[in-house]
Formats: C-alpha cells, sequence, structure tokens
C-alpha cells in the first residue's frame, strides 16, 4: 500500500495509529497479569494491618518515593548495604507500587527494624537532631494529625472490593484498631515492618 | 482565509498560561516539602507549560495545515478553560497531599475524569478539523500531533482506573509489578508522545517555516513517524531494570529501547537537514538558533536514553542524578527550546506584526538558555556517576566503602551548580516574557494576506 492512501484517509490514518500502539502494551502488560510469580504473595506476605496502611497511605501523600526507593535490586552493594533483594511476591498488596525512581536518601525496602520507634519519631519531626548531614525535610505535623476511623473502614472495603483477601471480621475491627492513633504512630508502624517478612536471610 | 480570529483569544492565553507557569521550573530545590512540591513542579512543566504550548500550536498548526478554521469553536473554548482549571486544580490539590504517588499521574479521580473529558474534547477539535481540511494530504506535522492524542488518551484512561475511596483518594486496581510495569508503559510515553511526537509535530511545521525551506525528507518522515510511534511503546520496562519486574519484560524493554535511538535519530535529521541550504540564516536568526539547539539536544537525548537502557549502564545509573540529568537535557534543551522558538516564529504572525519586539533579546534568551542546559546537565551527569560508583565500592574484605551520607555530601557542589543552570533558564523566560509583552501591546498592526491553497 502506497503511504499516499494513508495521508489521504483520516480514519484508515486513525486505525493505523491506534494499531501501532497498542502492540508493546498488550505483550508486555497482558502477561504479568496472570503471572503467579508478579501476582502471588510471598511467604509471610499480608495484606496492610489498617494502623500500617493508614500509615502507608500517609508515606504516598509525603511522596516519600520522591527520594527513597523501595527496591532492593539483586547486587552484592545493595544487598550488602540494605539486605535482601525485593522480590515480586513481596509487593503484590501494593496500591500504588512505590519502587521510586531516585534515591536521594537510602532504600527504605527492609528499614522495618533497624531503629527504634523513638528514632523514627525524633528523625522523622528533625531529621538533622539525629543525622547532621541529612537533606530531608521535617514532618513535624504527622504528630498532630489523628488517622480518620471511618475512612480507614471505607478504605479497607475498597481494597476487599479489588480482591485484597481482607475478612469482613477485620474490616469491622479496623476503626477501633486506629482509634485515637497519630499519623506519626501510623507511619512509623508502617516502616518498621517494611521487608521483614525476610530480613534475616540473603 | 485560515486564521481564526475567535480563537486569537484563546491561543493568547494559552501562551500567558504557559509562561505564568514557567517558573516552576526552578523548584528542584531541597526545601521542607519537596516531597509534595515535586511532583507539582513534574506536572507543571509537563502538563502546564508542555501542554499548553502543545494545545496551541496544534490548534494553530491544524488550521494552516488544512487551509479550514477549527472545526467546533466552542468546544475548543471548552478544551482551554478546562485545560486551565485542571491546571489550577493540580496546583491546589499535589501541595495539599492528594495524589496517586503515579509519577506524571499523581492527580486523583475526579481531575483525572475531568482530564478524560477534555481530551476527548481535543480529539473531537483537531480530527474534526482535519476531516473538513482543503487539502487532500494530510501534513506530516498533524500525523505526530494526532498520534499524541490518541496514545495520551489510552495511556491515561489505563493507567489511572482506580476505585475511589473518598473524593481525594482512590486505589488503583493494579498492584506491585503490575502497576509499576502499567505506570512505566504510561510514564515512558508520557515522554515518549506528550513530550516527543506532540513537540516534533511542532518541530514539522516551525521549522521548515522559520527556515524557508521544504522539509528534507518525505521518505525519512514517513518510516521514522511509524517506526518511533510503534517502538517507543515497548520501551517502559526499562525504567524497571534489576527491579523484581520478570527478566523477560526487561530484555524487550531494553531491547526496543535502543531500537528507539533509529526512529528518534530519524526526526532529528529530519529536522536538521531541513536547513541546508539556509544555514546563513543562523548568522541573523536567533528563532532558527533556538530550534537547531533543541534538535541537537533532542539527537543528544535519544543517544543518551538508550545507553541508559542497557541493563549494565543501568545498573550504575539508576536512582542517580544521571536521570535527573538526562532529563532535563530533553526536558530544557529539547521541548522548553523547541516551544521557546516555536512561539517567537508564531506570535508576531497571531497579531500581524512583522517580528518580535526585539531580535537581540532573543538572541540574549539564546545564549542565557543555551548556558542554563548545560550549567544544569552536566553537573547532574558527574553527580550521578560519582553516586553510582560511590554506591557500589566495596573494600577489600567486601564490606562497604562508603555510607550512603557520605555520597550525599560528594554532590553538593553539582547540587549547587545545578541551581544555578536552572536560574539561568528561568531568567532567559523572564526575558521572553518581557519581549512578548512588548510585541502584543505594540500598536503598529501590519495586514498579512493569507494565500489560499494552490
Amino acid at each position: 500500500m502506497r503511504h499516499e492512501t494513508i495521508e489521504k484517509s483520516l480514519n484508515l490514518m486513525m486505525v493505523l495509529i491506534v494499531v501501532a500502539i497498542s502492540i508493546g502494551g498488550l505483550v508486555e502488560i497482558i502477561p504479568l497479569m496472570f503471572s503467579a510469580d508478579a501476582t502471588e504473595p510471598a511467604e509471610n506476605i499480608e495484606p496492610y494491618s489498617p494502623l500500617r496502611l493508614a500509615g502507608r497511605d500517609v508515606y504516598v501523600r509525603e511522596g516519600c518515593y520522591s527520594c527513597h526507593s523501595q527496591m532492593i535490586r539483586p547486587f552484592r552493594s545493595e544487598t550488602e548495604r540494605y539486605g535482601p533483594f525485593t522480590t515480586a511476591g513481596e509487593t503484590v498488596y501494593d496500591r500504588p507500587f512505590q519502587f521510586g525512581s531516585k534515591r536521594t536518601g537510602p532504600d527504605l525496602a527492609r528499614v522495618g527494624g533497624r531503629y527504634s520507634d523513638d528514632w523514627h519519631r525524633l528523625h522523622l519531626i528533625d531529621p538533622r537532631a539525629l543525622a547532621p548531614e541529612s537533606n530531608m525535610p521535617g514532618y513535624p505535623w504527622l504528630a498532630d494529625n489523628v488517622i480518620d476511623p471511618e475512612l480507614i473502614t471505607a478504605k479497607l472495603n475498597a481494597l476487599q472490593l479489588l480482591g485484597d483477601p481482607y475478612t469482613d471480621e477485620q474490616i469491622a475491627a479496623a476503626a477501633a484498631a486506629v482509634e485515637g492513633r497519630s499519623e506519626m504512630d501510623a507511619v512509623i508502624a508502617y516502616l518498621q515492618e517494611l521487608g521483614t517478612n525476610r530480613r534475616h536471610r540473603r | 482565509m485560515v486564521v481564526v480570529w475567535g480563537i486569537v483569544g484563546m491561543l493568547v492565553g494559552v501562551v500567558i498560561a504557559a509562561q505564568l507557569i514557567w517558573p516552576q521550573l526552578n523548584f528542584d530545590l531541597p526545601i521542607l516539602s519537596y516531597g509534595r512540591l515535586r511532583p507539582l513542579h513534574t506536572n507543571a512543566v509537563i502538563f502546564a507549560f508542555g501542554g499548553s504550548a502543545l494545545f496551541a500550536t496544534a490548534y494553530y498548526v491544524v488550521q494552516r495545515t488544512c487551509h479550514v478554521r477549527l472545526a467546533f469553536d466552542k468546544l475548543a473554548a471548552f478544551t482551554f478553560w478546562g485545560w486551565q482549571l485542571i491546571i489550577v486544580l493540580a496546583a491546589i490539590t499535589l501541595p495539599l497531599g492528594i495524589t496517586q504517588s503515579k509519577e506524571y499521574a499523581e492527580l486523583e479521580w475526579p481531575i483525572d475524569l475531568l482530564i478524560a473529558v477534555v481530551w476527548v474534547a481535543f480529539a473531537v477539535v483537531f480530527f474534526g478539523t482535519i476531516a473538513k481540511r482543503r487539502i487532500k494530504h494530510i501534513y506530516v506535522a498533524n500525523w505526530f500531533y494526532g498520534a499524541f492524542i490518541i496514545t495520551v488518551a489510552v495511556l491515561h484512561i489505563f493507567n489511572n482506573l482506580a476505585i475511589p475511596v473518598s473524593l481525594t483518594k482512590s486505589y488503583v486496581i493494579y498492584t506491585g509489578v503490575v502497576d509499576a510495569m502499567m505506570q512505566w508503559w504510561y510514564g515512558h510515553n508520557a515522554v515518549g508522545f506528550f513530550l516527543t511526537a506532540g513537540f516534533l509535530g511542532m518541530m514539522y511545521y516551525f521549522v521548515p517555516k522559520q527556515a524557508g525551506r521544504p522539509v528534507y525528507s518525505y521518505r525519512l518522515s514517513v518510516v521514522h513517524f511509524w517506526s518511533l510511534i510503534a517502538v517507543y511503546m515497548w520501551a517502559g520496562p526499562h525504567h524497571l531494570h534489576y527491579t523484581s519486574l520478570p527478566d523477560w519484560a526487561q530484555t524487550l524493554g531494553m531491547v526496543f529501547s535502543i531500537i528507539l535511538l533509529a526512529p528518534s535519530w530519524g526526526g532529528m535529521i529530519n529536522g536538521i537537514m531541513t536547513l541546508s541550504g539556509a544555514w546563513h540564516k543562523l548568522r541573523s536568526d536567533p528563532i532558527l538558533k533556538f530550534m537547531i539547539v533543541a534538535l541537537s539536544f533532542y539527537g543528544m537525548s535519544t543517544f543518551e536514553g538508550p545507553m541508559m537502557s542497557i541493563k549494565t549502564v543501568n545498573a550504575l545509573s539508576h536512582y542517580t542524578n544521571w536521570t535527573i540529568g538526562h532529563v532535563h537535557a530533553g526536558a530544557l534543551g529539547w521541548v522548553a527550546m523547541m516551544t521557546i522558538g516555536s512561539l517567537y516564529s508564531l506570535l508576531p504572525r497571531l497579531y500581524n506584526r512583522d517580528g518580535m519586539h526585539s531580535t537581540k533579546l532573543i538572541d540574549v534568551h539564546f545564549w542565557t538558555s543555551t548556558i542554563g542546559v548545560v550549567l544544569y546537565a552536566v553537573p547532574m551527569w558527574i553527580a550521578g556517576v560519582t553516586e553510582g560508583l560511590m554506591w557500589r565500592a566495596v573494600n577489600d574484605d567486601g564490606t562497604l566503602t562508603y555510607s550512603f551520607v557520605e555520597s550525599l555530601k560528594a554532590v553538593e557542589p553539582y547540587h549547587f551548580i545545578r541551581l544555578l543552570g536552572g536560574l539561568l533558564f528561568f531568567a532567559g523566560m523572564i526575558i521572553m516574557a518581557y519581549n512578548v509583552w512588548k510585541t502584543v501591546s505594540d500598536k503598529k498592526p501590519v495586514p498579512v494576506a493569507v494565500l489560499d491553497p494552490a
């Protein structure tokens, strides 16, 4: 077919553009959705508890991913610095994923248990009090904000709808679990369990 | 009769909006709520500055090259106001922390719906105008604008599928690596179509126009158009090298990213060679200088991109400032410079002036921007390689040589030089704003006859 035919027909051109742009995505994305490697949870991986989920949403809201990755690549220099490399099965309850694109600060995929809760609290309020050379912003407002118990129920319902295996009992108990807790408590709960499912294995 | 006066007001609004929003550029500072401002910066430069420029030039170019007035004037005005509303909503919600956290798709679901509506209206106006064209052939610039409009619609809709929890929070339907793949299929093609195909459309109209020469090779434009749009869609996984995305997907991403060099350079060559026989104009026309430097940066970034997508190189460059340098060489060097050149070329025509208020100021702007980009990109490359090497350095006994914070200290001087580069580029935009203001407020319109198609 001569190209002249295409450039004289708007409809033909639009159809061919749609065909040309569709193939790549179809080939790369669809098989992934049906691949057990990409969608089955790894050992010890459970859906986020209500408090951790609230903390994760604060992490997302503050844009922590702008500077911190959660993806330990399979290089010795990375496993030495951060712990065992990240597997797909560890991220199956992550909506959205938090791999990150840039490390202005260190990777956090296995930061859980590395520091005490008090260390995190002080560090989040004033990072330079504990790490003088850090350029991380402070997040003092997290200590003052309280988690909304009603919202957490709505969140769990939405996640259950999307297929995350929360039981109805878990959802019923969710509001009570976060009642009166601050966003600071939630973020620390989230951070303290990050990657702890297999941190002692190489 | 081509130029539609009813549309002029809208075009001006878009142009001014683009310039007002430009200062977002130097938000790349370590300030308190960096995590919230960074998405604002990326959204402002890509969608507000770049997007407004694309709307304005697409509407202008499609009318000139089809020799008809825009189809559906009111709908076109709606896309203008709709897009400006989206920008304002983004500027409000992102600093409030209302975000999906997917890069360049941070906006929450109500705004996403609005974007989809405005985008469909954009497509209706654009393709509606082509449908009633008075020229048989659809001009090459419109192929690129058309592909950009269709593809961005597809990308936007599929990447943002989510279940709302409240007005300001939703959860995406994808999880983990599937979500990551989806996001970078979208994210890389936000670059590939929004910032490449759309701007190539701009290039294919304004470079030949400004040079007074026909496009260098028709055959090349056909080949590189189809290969560019088909291959770009495969390149996303190179953002996920060595992550837990399955290897086969990473490898596909790498292979297609390397292939992408060819169609990209096809566009660069076609643009630069359009100047054959008109090279002497570079001496007197700073607008052409903008365009040629833009094409040069395009060529350079599209060489750098495939190189960085090689897994071995990526192992070093990923997560470092090298990526930031690469993005800005493309965003400032290619996207912004092509926009600036096109606007300088477009404005006098829209306002029936015989040229911009001051050619000398365009020249000053050109040098300020060029030095600005270089001062931005070079320190970021050095910083990136430094970080990459420090992170992987090990002692003889197998322990790590440097702590993380040592790598942060090491790149501090480069962060500073980068800031200077950013400030220079920003200063150039201020010069441009002044020049545009003087041109538009100057009261000496020159009547122009618009030729009928031959």
